[in-house]
């Protein structure tokens, strides 16, 4: 329980930090925040690549997964007071073997208009986890050189891992076999 | 059939901002690169529009090849669509997607409690570390620590996984190369180890062993006995492989100079592992990044030097023998204590408990159908499975299921370099470097 309370304790510190001084703490030009031991940045879809090149330039030489979120459901969460909380999210892992520090990218993409730029160019690395979270979320990549589904089949309508996407069971494909009763 | 013509490398790359690695150019191509971007329709259409003629005289054509996804060297549901040159391939995409159930989506609707049950079965061939990770994400997230015991319980479950499942990958390896015998011997050797599995865990496979919190159960009786047993039956075995395989001139021919990639290129496509470490790239999660106490015992990360296949099985077996080093360290260090934290939150009271407290009953049944809350947050955690980083991302709402989880399984992203170690090589040598990348086809569609 203690714990429990500890951890409210400083998600609300945080905030109250993000109210009261107006300057957001950055790095990389972009706002930073703290999870766990891990550097969290928040670019805009825009920022994006200036920042992966910045961090590539700065040893970051390994993309490791894009992830993707579907905040439907859970609206409000901790952000820096300058980014602006979307319906989804892309997070991308990224680490440094020299300075042995990992980091993560959290990008806010609106429902409507889910464009997010590719970074085949920076880690060829990108091209199949970008392609997961397309067809998991129907979050497009531009400028990636293969859009397409990879879990799903191709002919495959909806993006299984948004919130709106029913649990529901699908028709069996595979019918019995007719029998004479 | 396609009729693509001739290569001009580095005529299509479109360039990043920053100047490409010249030793990474191929990986960075958009045209003309070794994965064949091309969708199933994109396939069909080709043999429609491909004049006839053309198919009956022209012979240096290209032709489009299916591989899979049933076939036996592809390790389960793999799927290759091949470009062949004659007998040599050169584009290739490998289609994956045959074994998705969505176990991420499942994970949203199970507790923390029953979360490792569903990430268990995503690498079949090494389930505690899926179960690891997704438990150390868990317990960062509930700022809880789990006793000693327990972390040495699960480093020492975790190393035997980590031998069962190379010791699988030698039977496969094997079997794929023709080596048959070495199949029977691998597999073998892996059951003696699924043998203590099932002793400690009660189960050969997807043991939910390793659960947030601790582990299920504490080792049982005469444990320490077995163990002793499997580190003196292992090593004369693997010295026979060393006899039967790593010195004998066909296996070297077969593999050696097969399927390179150099560490440039297996950093930019996001490889991990022994694919990375074939490479001459000493990066190892359990030294670089410690997580339990693997910082507490003494062992070396194996590299290669070539990046090809046989670096890798080089790696793969010496990577046993490390294993076994630790396992020795973990059972003279093995502390005395508690097997899973003794935090109300989270551990169910003990089964005895039950039978003479009614507070305790409540208790259980709350754990086991409510489940129990998670603070609010995201946390990433990465483990070293046999088959690269394995990490485990969990965003929490505070609730008692998780908002979202994703696995990053090693195999998935490990396979977007098979179509660079195939390009210009023979399709028979394919079958080596498929089996040298050693997909787990669970963690890749999970």
């Amino acid at each position: 329980m203690a714990d429990n309370d500890e951890a409210t304790e400083v998600a609300t510190d945080d905030a109250e930090q993000a109210e009261t001084t107006d300057d957001v703490e950055r790095a990389y030009g972009v706002p930073v925040t703290e999870s766990r031991g891990q550097r969290v940045l928040h670019p805009s879809a825009d920022e994006l690549v200036a920042t992966v090149d910045a961090l590539k330039a700065d040893g970051f030489d390994q993309l490791l997964d894009v992830i993707g979120v579907d905040y439907l459901t859970h609206g409000p969460r901790t952000l820096p007071a300058t980014v602006s909380a979307e319906r989804f999210e892309v997070v991308y892992l990224l680490v440094s073997h020299a300075k042995h520090e990992r980091i993560r990218l959290r990008v806010q993409v609106p429902a409507d208009g889910a464009v997010v730029p590719t970074l085949f160019d920076h880690f060829p690395g990108s091209e199949t986890p970008e392609r997961e979270v397309f067809d998991m979320f129907g979050i497009d990549f531009e400028g990636h050189p293969d859009m397409c589904r990879i879990l799903m089949p191709e002919d495959w309508d909806g993006h299984p891992l948004r919130k709106d996407y029913g649990m529901g069971r699908i028709p069996v494909q595979f019918k019995g076999a007719p029998t004479r009763r | 059939m396609t009729a693509t013509e001739d290569l001009t490398p580095a005529a299509a790359v479109t360039s990043a901002s920053a100047p490409l690695p010249e030793d990474a150019e191929r990986v960075y191509r958009r045209e003309d690169s070794a994965v064949l971007r091309m969708s199933e329709a994109e396939v069909a259409q080709l043999a429609i529009d491909a004049p006839a003629e053309a198919l009956a005289t022209n012979t240096d054509e290209r032709t489009i090849m299916n591989m899979g996804p049933s076939h036996p060297s592809t390790h389960g549901v793999l799927r290759l669509v091949l470009e062949l040159e004659g007998e040599v391939v050169k584009r290739s995409k490998p289609v994956v997607g045959y074994l998705h159930t969505g176990m991420e989506k499942t994970a949203e609707d199970l507790t923390y409690l029953q979360g490792s049950t569903n990430v268990t079965r995503m690498d079949y061939a090494s389930p505690l570390f899926s179960e690891l990770a997704f438990s150390l994400a868990t317990e960062q997230l509930l700022d809880v620590e789990i006793p000693e015991r327990a972390t040495w319980i699960r480093m020492l479950m975790c190393e035997l996984n980590r031998m069962s499942s190379h010791l699988l990958f030698m039977a496969t390896n094997g079997m794929d190369l023709g080596a048959v015998s070495m199949m029977i011997y691998g597999w073998r050797e892996r059951e003696e180890v699924l043998r203590f599995f099932e002793m400690v865990t009660g189960l050969r496979m997807n043991h939910n062993y390793i659960r947030p919190g601790g582990v299920a159960a504490d080792l049982p009786d005469g444990w320490r006995d077995e163990v002793l047993r499997l580190l003196e039956m292992i090593p004369p075995r693997l010295e026979e492989y060393d006899i039967l395989m790593t010195g004998q001139p066909i296996w070297r021919e077969r593999l050696q100079g097969v399927g390179v990639l150099n560490s440039t290129e297996a950093l930019a496509l996001g490889a991990t592992g022994p694919i990375l470490r074939s490479t001459g790239y000493a990066w190892d999660l359990r030294r670089d990044d410690p997580y339990l106490a693997y910082d507490q015992v003494d062992f070396d990360v194996i590299v290669g030097t070539y990046g090809d296949c046989f670096d890798r099985y080089a790696i793969r077996l010496n990577e046993i023998r490390e294993s076994m080093r630790i396992v020795r360290q973990c059972l003279d260090k093995m502390p005395s204590g508690d097997f899973r934290v003794q935090d109300k939150k989270v551990t169910p009271p003990p089964r005895a408990r039950i039978d003479e407290s009614m507070e305790a009953l409540i208790h259980h049944f709350k754990i086991f159908t409510e489940g129990f809350k998670v603070p609010e947050g995201e946390v990433y955690v990465a483990v070293e499975s046999p088959r690269g980083e394995l990490g485990c991302y969990i965003v929490s709402d505070g609730g008692p299921k998780p908002y979202r989880m994703h696995v990053r399984g090693p195999s998935f992203i490990n396979l977007q370099t098979l179509p660079h170690l195939m390009y210009d090589g023979l399709l028979a040598d394919g079958v080596a470097v498929i089996s040298s990348v050693d997909p787990i086809m669970g963690e890749v569609d999970r």
